[in-house]
């Protein structure tokens, strides 16, 4: 998986000279761009809209209005946290169509106090995933990450899996620091909790027990 | 110190933004606190395997279909 190298203050990010050279007319510039983030930004539309066909469409979408807006990116920020900004709006917007007459909002349940003490104190087995196939681990770490709230959900993607620094999550999603940094403590704890269910060790073995049967609990 | 105000630093503690003075004090409770251990180490091993395994894999169908938009779009200028 692809992660964001934070970089020197003096030292200028690759994309820089790439943007440069697609707002000179060079096509295979933002091709080049398209294939460095789209893995990344259809992550964050799966788990923002929880659909598969609408990830698609918002990837697209805002690969395409990136294009469009690029005279107005103005570099101050990094191009990938500016075009995260893009995909988290449209994925919002998309999700407002389906919801119709909804307002749907990061702020969505975040008043919930689940999890926010952890309860659950069991240790984990050693290397738990592998009690599972690739494709039961797959389903496991949907579904945990689903039923987080949707305010919770993408604090933790930004920061812990696309790795965005605080203040980046922060600008991007129009909150502030302490707002960002108090979501993604109960977001770690919840999922923790969460997968303590699955990957907990067994009572009497050093090891992780016999291979449960399906995921669900 | 007590286990809440260890929690109120788990998330600096994992991000490895605390004083080198803060980070001994938790230490210290951690030496004597098997329930805060097991949190703080559970909480890293989420995160890790949120971030090391894809769940969302992008098929290549879509990628394709993506750049093909691009171009199209592009053909006629920003």
């Amino acid at each position: 998986m692809a992660t964001i190298q934070p970089i020197a203050e003096n030292e200028q990010h690759p994309d820089v000279a790439l943007v440069e050279r697609v707002r000179a007319g060079d096509v295979s510039a933002y091709d080049t761009l398209v294939r460095k983030y789209e893995r990344q930004i259809f992550r964050i539309a799966q788990h923002i809209t929880q659909n598969r066909e609408d990830a698609e469409d918002v990837m697209q979408d805002a690969f395409l209005k990136a294009y469009e807006k690029l005279e107005q990116f103005q570099g101050n920020s990094k191009f990938y946290t500016w075009l995260v900004r893009i995909a988290v709006n449209e994925s919002l917007m998309r999700l407002r169509k389906r919801r119709t007459g909804r307002m749907v909002s990061i702020d969505e349940d975040v008043e919930t106090e689940e999890g926010s003490v952890p309860r659950d104190l069991a240790d984990w087995a050693p290397n738990p995933e592998q009690n599972y196939t690739q494709a039961e681990l797959g389903e496991i770490l949907r579904k945990t990450i689903q039923g987080l709230p949707q305010g919770f959900r993408v604090v933790f993607v930004l920061r812990d899996v696309e790795q965005l620094s605080t203040e980046e999550t922060a600008e991007t999603l129009g909150l502030s620091v302490p707002a960002v940094k108090s979501r993604l403590l109960r977001a770690r704890l919840q999922l923790r909790e969460r997968l303590t269910r699955y990957f907990r060790k067994k009572k009497g073995s050093k090891e992780a027990g016999p291979k449960e049967t399906g995921v669900e609990k | 110190m007590t286990c809440t105000e260890f929690l109120a630093q788990l998330d600096d503690l994992i991000d490895e933004s605390v004083t080198a003075e803060m980070r001994a004090d938790l230490r210290e409770h951690l030496r004597g606190c098997e329930h805060c251990e097991v949190t703080l180490d559970t909480t890293r091993k989420t995160i890790e395997i949120y971030r090391s395994h894809e769940i969302y894999d992008l098929p290549s169908a879509v990628s394709q279909r993506l750049h093909a938009a691009i171009l199209a779009r592009c053909k006629k200028g920003c």
